[in-house]
């Protein structure tokens, strides 16, 4: 076992402290009795109980929810199809790289640029269909527009660690295209897929700027609900909020966490 | 050179090489076409919208011009200004400070991490990803609480006199600073990680028994082997810490605006589409550059 110099360990431990001091001051002040200010006046959980009686909150948090379970089940399909698409035929190497770029823009691309191409992209579109008007389907579509590139990557990361003599294996002994897809890939595929659309819900369940750019008056999500609230000024209610949508994120973190890890030791 | 429908044996599966592509095309098709329609179209549509004209009312008139540009380098109707320009040199500034501090406080944590013992270590990073993970609104907001004027850090500035008495320490140059390190801090840990828990320790300590100063040992030893993990992490940083908007919107007020605010105003109060996507140009070139090391660095880790 190394050892490290101590002044390594201290600024590690400054940099830990540095992340969630913020944090954990916003999990204390939820819990705090005052209105307002920063003095302690005792504990309560009335603050979490105000926010299940915010209609505002309430139709945000099922906004939320249902932007993130509708985007993702989409990305997972197309992703996963894209990845053996991808990973799985003998593509010409200048095409394979093309596809490749394409696939890495979502990854790379700061967030505002893609929203802003969006909105002038629905802009045009709204002339063919009033689908297009600012709202939920508008915000699916930009979700699912960089979750897939998410997926596809992490499905094609697992489709390269699988190999493929369990599906050569299987052509041998005459297994169909269906068959071969059904039985052998998806249950290997499996905790890639599952993985990949984790990520994505993660992602969607995060994601501020492409809704914010593409949200209409009815489809308000939880960050945007936060954002606009915080800057008429910080309540408990709202700090009550942002540790559940904390406590969450915590969960799907170690959940996936421990499910890749799993994978990794039952590696093919 | 194959002849394209000559029989071959692809995996177990006697096919030819057209069939093999036709069905790899159909496949292909769902995905790439939603990728096409509202990723690739998009940013072109991006790229024609920066050189045409915004009518009266905000409206996009299909009148080919240069203007946008021109005023994004400071040329008015009434001579010109650095505005824009200053706005542009800050952010690569701010983007570049914000990479700068995240690397150096990665390294440390990642030796640090990499050290732990097996069981202990998944907590740790585990500890990183949680950030990582968390809703940007929500952390750069919760700056507000320890910032606030009744927390030591504005009552030493007070102290100080940097601010009045009773102020909070934000919004402010510093508080974006702060709020911009601790949003992109995780985005080099994590891939840099990857590289320090693969490093070969045997080439440290030969450059130590060769009496290397700890420079070169950094240098030559340590930095070469961590270079794909680096600059994986300096791409997911400096890109989109470049085109953020939240946390200077939360923390650094009118005054201190990066280039997203920028390009937000445009295409939300000034509805100003034109001018936007001229401005977002200047966020897709360093974009498309990082996209082509990106891929070939990210091979050698196993990031996504």
């Amino acid at each position: 076992m190394r050892r490290n110099h101590p002044l390594i360990v201290a600024v590690s431990y400054l940099t830990i402290v540095f992340l969630y001091l913020p944090l954990a001051g916003v999990a204390v002040f939820s819990v705090n009795a005052a209105r307002r200010g920063l003095v302690w006046k005792g504990f309560t959980l009335k603050w979490y109980l105000r926010l299940f009686e915010n209609e505002w909150i309430l139709e945000a948090a099922w906004n939320t929810l249902l932007l993130a379970v509708i985007s993702t089940i989409i990305a997972t399909i197309l992703g996963t199809i894209l990845a053996i698409a991808m990973d799985r035929f003998p593509w010409r190497s200048r095409s394979g790289n093309f596809l490749d770029v394409i696939l890495h823009i979502p990854v790379i691309i700061p967030d505002i640029i893609l929203a802003a191409s969006l909105v002038v992209a629905f802009g045009l579109l709204r002339w063919v269909s009033s689908i297009f008007e600012p709202g939920l389907p508008n915000m699916i579509i930009g979700h699912v527009t960089f979750q897939i590139a998410f997926v596809a990557l992490v499905v094609r990361s697992r489709l390269v660690a699988i190999g493929r003599d369990v599906e050569e294996a299987a052509r041998d002994l005459f297994a169909t295209n269906g068959y071969l897809l059904r039985r052998v890939m998806l249950p290997l595929l499996m905790p890639g897929i599952i993985a990949g659309a984790m990520l994505a819900f993660t992602l969607s369940l995060d994601d501020f700027v492409i809704s914010f750019f593409t949200a209409g008056p009815d489809s308000q999500t939880l960050p945007l609900f936060i954002f606009a609230a915080v800057r008429r000024g910080v309540t408990p209610q709202i700090h009550a909020l942002s540790t559940l949508i904390m406590l969450v994120t915590v969960i799907l973190v170690v959940v996936t966490e421990r499910f890749t890890r799993h994978q990794k030791k039952r590696a093919w | 050179m194959k002849r394209a429908d000559s029989v071959i044996t692809w995996y177990g599966e006697l096919t030819t090489r057209r069939r093999l592509l036709k069905r790899g095309s159909l496949l292909l098709m769902p995905g790439m076409l939603w990728l096409m329609l509202f990723l690739v179209l998009p940013s072109l549509v991006l790229v024609v919208v920066s050189v045409v004209t915004r009518g009266a009312y905000g409206q996009l008139e299909w009148v080919f011009t240069l203007e946008n540009y021109e005023r994004l380098a400071g040329f008015t109707r009434f001579g010109w200004t650095a505005d824009y320009l200053m706005i542009l040199w800050r952010s690569v500034v701010v983007a570049f400070v914000t990479t700068l501090v995240s690397v150096l406080l990665s390294y440390p944590l990642c030796f640090f991490i990499a050290a732990r013992p097996a069981r202990s270590r998944y907590m740790w990073l585990t500890l990183v990803i949680i950030p990582f993970w968390t809703n940007m609104v929500i952390r750069a907001y919760a700056w507000f609480l320890i910032l606030s004027p009744e927390m030591p850090p504005a009552r030493l500035a007070s102290l100080l006199g940097f601010i009045p008495d009773g102020a909070p320490l934000y919004p402010n140059a510093f508080a974006v600073y702060l709020g911009m390190v601790s949003m992109f801090l995780p985005f080099v840990t994590l891939p840099l990680y990857a590289g320090v828990e693969r490093l070969d320790w045997s080439l440290v300590e030969a450059a130590k028994d060769l009496y290397a100063s700890r420079i070169r040992v950094f240098t030559q030893a340590i930095l070469p082997q961590t270079m794909p993990g680096l600059s994986v992490g300096i791409i997911l940083t400096f890109i989109p810490a470049m085109g953020m908007f939240v946390v200077p919107d939360l923390l650094g007020g009118a005054k201190y605006m990066l280039v997203g605010n920028l390009i937000q105003q445009q295409f939300g109060p000034s509805r100003d589409w034109p001018f936007g996507a001229a401005i977002s140009m200047g966020l897709m070139v360093p974009t498309m550059i990082g996209l082509q090391i990106y891929r070939r660095k990210s091979k050698a880790i196993e990031v996504v």
